[in-house]
Order: C-alpha cells, then structure tokens, then sequence
C-alpha cells in the first residue's frame, strides 16, 4: 500500500508545507495565528473526510457527529480514566468515531444524494440533543479538557502544533496511499457507474461503508485533536448543524484535487473568520457566506484550483 | 445436466405486478456456443438476460450454471463464477481514459481482500491490458477520456471490460445498438473472434438479422416473454412464428 509513497508529488508538498508551516509559526508568528493552524489543521482531518466521500458524490451534511464523538471520547477518557497523553486522545478519538461510523455505515451505504446527506444530518441531531440534555456529559455547557501530555509531559502550544501536524501528515500520507490503491480508484469509478463496478465483482455498499469508515474516523479525530487544542467540549461547538455545514463549507472551498486542499482550505477559514469577526462583529457570517460564493461563481474546483492553475501557469513560464 | 452445458435455465418466470415479462423459460446453453437471442421490442429477452445475470430476480424457476444452482445470485457474484455481460446501453467509466477503465476492471478480477489496497499502477496489469486492448483494437484510443469516444468504441471497452476475468459464459445485450452501419460487422468481427479463442460461450441479444445469421449458432426467438422458436439460424429465421412475430413480414 504504501510502496514507493514518498516518491507521490502531493506526499512531498504535503509534507514541505507542514514543514515550513510549523517551523514559521513556532518561531516568528504570534500566538493567535498559531491557533489559527491548530484549529485549521485539526478541522482539516474532517474535512479530508469530507472529501473522500466527495469523490464519491456523497456528501455528508451530519459529519459533526463523529466530530463531535471524537471529542466527547477524548473528554470522558480524561474524565473517567485521567488520560491526557495526546496519542491516546488521537487514538480514542479516531476509534470511538470509526465504531459509531461502522455501525451507522449499515444504514446509510443503502442512500445517495440528499437522502445521505439529510439522513447523516438527522443522526447529527440526536447526538446533539442526546448531549445537550445529559447532565453528567455538562449538558449545554460542555466539559472542560485539560491541557494535553506526552509521555507524562505538558505540551506547549508550538509542540501542540508540531504533534498535530506530525499526525496530519501520518494520516493524509496513508489517505493519498489508499487514493492510488485499487481501492480508492473505485472512489472515482462508483461515483461515475455503480452498476459497472457491480458487475466488476465488487460491491459498491461494501466500497462506500469501508470509505465512510475512514471519514468518521478523520472527523472522529479531528475532533480529539480540536478538543485538546480548545481545553472545552460542549454540543454548540462540537456537534450542532452548523458544525457540519461549516465542516462542508471548507469541503467546497478547498476543492478536492489533493490531500493538501483541506489542510489549506480549513486554514484560510479560519482566517477569514477571524478577520471578519474582527471587521464587522455584527455581520461576519455575510462575509464569510459571501467568500464562499465567490469561489463557487469564480473558482468552482475550489482553492486548490486557483493553486493548481499558479502551479501549472509558474512551469511553462519555466519550460518557455 | 450434459457435461457439455455450461448454463441451464428451467421453467423460469417472471412477473411485475401481474404483468407476466418472461414465462416458462428452458434454454440450455453447450460450452463455446454462440447464441442470438431476438424478439420484439418488450418481448422479455432483456429481462431474460437481466434474471441470469442477478439484476433481476425470478419469480420462479432455476437458472444452473456449471451444474450449481445460481437462482437469484447477486450481479458481482455472477462476475466472480464467470458469467458476465455487456449493456444495451455501454456502462463504462465516462471521466476515465480507456486504458483506466479497463485496468479497473483488470485489477478486480485479478485483486481481492488486501490485494486491492496495493497501488492501481501495477505494470503486470498493465501489460495484460495493453493485450486486451490490442485483442479488441482500441489500443489506440487507450489514453482517450471515454466520453470524447463514439459509440462503437464505448460497445468495444465494455465488452472488453466484461472478458477480463475469462468468463465461461457472456451476455451481450444488443452489441451494435447504437453503432453505425459501417461499424457493426467490424465490431462483431473483433468481438467473436477474440470469444472465440478464449472457448467462451456467447449469449447476445440482437435485432439485426444480418449480424444474427452471420455470426450465431442457434437462435432463441421470444414474443411476449415465451421462446417462440430454439433452432439453427436458417431454420429459426424461416419458421412462421419468428416471421410473423418477430421480423413482422
């Protein structure tokens, strides 16, 4: 699966862009755009889920769920076994999502289009109301987490940062490794003819039920990590509607061209979301909404088109 | 069942909601036999080819293939005990270049479990491909999006997607549907001679006559879900039924 992996072009950038990201926040940038990165980082997991299912032609409206799960499990493990190690949390995290994901994958590998996309919705919704009335998970308010250690050390914001993009980089490797498998290229062939591939011999609801595994486990993950980074879980942040729209926002703005588009799409959210907080308070959704349709008026495959198109413009001024 | 029968369908039938499509069917089919299915339109050989196949289950019956009883199998099970098909209308991967359709295809029949978790890229594969794609003159094309293709191109890759997996038995639903004149007689030239070689047995669904008495063994004509007539070419083509029912003359 994973042979000659570090030779793939979008392994390599994956990883210099990780690279320069953390050595120039750890050493010039201020504080807030270093959580800028944590958060759009950690967010970008779900959102390469998102992708992966994008691919497919499935969008998942409801996928604060795992997001949610994930960090619920790294909230209640801290709770009722003390555990603050941010590799147990990563790997509590992804596990708790990728069981709930598996179970519910029964369900919803039968549905297409909007029927998925509203079904994973509504399964959205009883975790947020489950959450929301149970007293002993804080209800509305939520439950606090601890700051995160490795191997029985506190971690610093820059390590954090460090840690998590190791994680990242871990983890989109391994996605690109199943992207260029036969199995992923299935990802591709079911969204533009299922009967064919039925008749290939392989089933389609078993493809799409190993792939929406994958993405609850990314989501379940990011949730871990984004929970560890804000020291807080509560059903507003974690697991709402509007956590699942924001997750598919970032889904559309980055594209789906690469492994690296939703680590930089989920950053430039949340930049934008910042600067439009600052600017107008009152008003940053519009902005944030009408970024949104700027890109799909004028760049519908998204950021990583517009970086595809730089790219692609920069080699044959090259070759000339 | 003769050691020689590779797919045996007895007393099948077939009914959607009241509506009978296929009834009474009985067709055994010998190793390497080449067969024209013909009909009308709605005379059922579509749902007949649909029900061995596993797109359709039968309402009654028993469809043996190779001796074991394959009565409602699923489609990808088909594939996988050697019975395949091809489609009236071509189901083929439209984004994809030709040679990536038929690598996809290559690699399921080739791939299984953890297998399939190994790169798509795999030069064996691809070799293999490049012999099919030559088997059936479309090497050409082989670096072509499938939607840039004309119909013929298109019948050709999913008949050719069908075979990789050497199936004993296939299904060809209207292999020159769409196809133009001058392309038909060339397209089954390739296809019959590639079956063939490889001894596959050939069920094909067709309306055009010439392609029928030039290239069959042995005709099946239906008229409203029953077999009219089971015989050689020129005999199925001159019985009474098959003309006033089927040709219409």
């Amino acid at each position: 699966m994973f042979k000659d992996i570090f030779k793939d072009t979008s392994v390599r950038i994956l990883i210099t862009f990780m690279v320069v990201l953390c050595v120039s926040a750890s050493l010039v940038l201020p504080e807030w755009m270093q959580n800028n990165f944590l958060y759009g980082l950690s967010r970008g997991l779900a959102v390469l889920g998102l992708m992966l299912l994008w691919r497919t032609n499935l969008i998942s409206f409801g996928h604060a769920l795992y997001y949610g799960f994930g960090a619920y499990a790294v909230a209640l493990s801290q709770k009722y076994f003390g555990i603050t190690d941010i590799l147990l949390r990563f790997a509590i995290a992804v596990i708790a999502a990728g069981v709930l994901g598996f179970m519910l994958g029964f369900i919803l590998k039968k549905y297409r289009e909007i029927f998925f996309a509203m079904l994973s919705l509504a399964f959205s919704m009883v975790l947020y109301g489950l959450l929301a009335k149970a007293e002993f998970l804080g209800s509305t308010d939520g439950m606090s987490i601890s700051p995160s250690t490795l191997l029985g050390m506190e971690l610093t914001r820059e390590y954090l940062l460090f840690l998590i993009a190791f994680f990242v980089i871990c983890t989109a490797v391994s996605i690109q490794a199943y992207l260029r498998s036969t199995l992923g290229h299935l990802t591709t062939a079911i969204s533009d003819n299922e009967i064919r591939v039925e008749y290939l011999g392989f089933s389609v609801e078993k493809a799409i039920h190993i792939k929406y595994v994958i993405s609850a486990c990314l989501a379940g993950g990011a949730g871990g990590l984004m929970a560890a980074s804000l020291g807080q879980v509560d059903p507003d942040s974690m697991v709402n509607w509007n956590v699942s729209g924001e997750l598919v926002f970032i889904t559309i703005m980055s594209g789906s061209g690469n492994i690296l588009a939703p680590f930089i799409g989920a950053i430039v959210f949340e930049f934008i979301r910042t600067y439009a907080f600052e600017w107008a308070p009152q008003a940053w959704q519009m902005i944030v909404g009408g970024t949104l349709l700027a890109i799909i008026f004028f760049f519908p495959g998204g950021i990583w088109s517009v970086l595809e198109k730089i790219f692609n413009q920069g080699k044959k001024k090259n070759v000339k | 069942m003769s050691s020689n029968i590779v797919l045996e369908v007895s007393d099948l039938n077939k009914s959607f909601s009241g509506i009978t499509a296929a009834h009474n069917l009985n067709v055994s089919i010998k190793k390497g036999e080449i067969v024209g299915i013909i009909g009308a339109n709605g005379a059922g050989k579509t749902v007949f080819v649909n029900m061995i196949t596993g797109y359709l289950k039968p309402t009654s019956g028993k469809i043996e293939f190779l001796g074991s009883d394959i009565t409602g199998i699923e489609p990808r099970d088909a594939t996988h005990i050697g019975l395949c098909r091809s489609f009236q209308i071509s189901q083929v991967f439209m984004t994809m270049t030709v040679k990536e359709n038929l690598m996809i295809a290559m690699s399921l029949a080739k791939k299984s479990g953890n297998k399939l978790l190994k790169p798509f890229q795999d030069e064996v594969i691809s070799n293999e491909c490049d012999k099919i794609l030559d088997l059936y003159k479309i090497k050409d094309q082989k670096d072509l999006t499938v939607s840039t293709l004309s119909q013929g191109i298109r019948k050709l890759l999913d008949i050719s997607m069908a075979v990789v997996g050497n199936p004993k038995v296939i299904l060809l639903d209207e292999p020159t549907s769409g196809v133009s004149v001058e392309e038909k007689f060339g397209i089954m030239d390739i296809v019959i001679s590639a079956l063939k070689q490889t001894g596959t047995s050939v069920l094909f669904v067709e309306h055009d006559m010439e392609i029928v008495e030039r290239y069959v063994d042995r005709v099946i004509a239906f008229y409203q879900g029953e077999i009219i007539c089971d015989a050689p070419p020129k005999e199925a083509l001159s019985n009474e039924k098959v003309i006033e029912y089927v040709l219409g003359h």
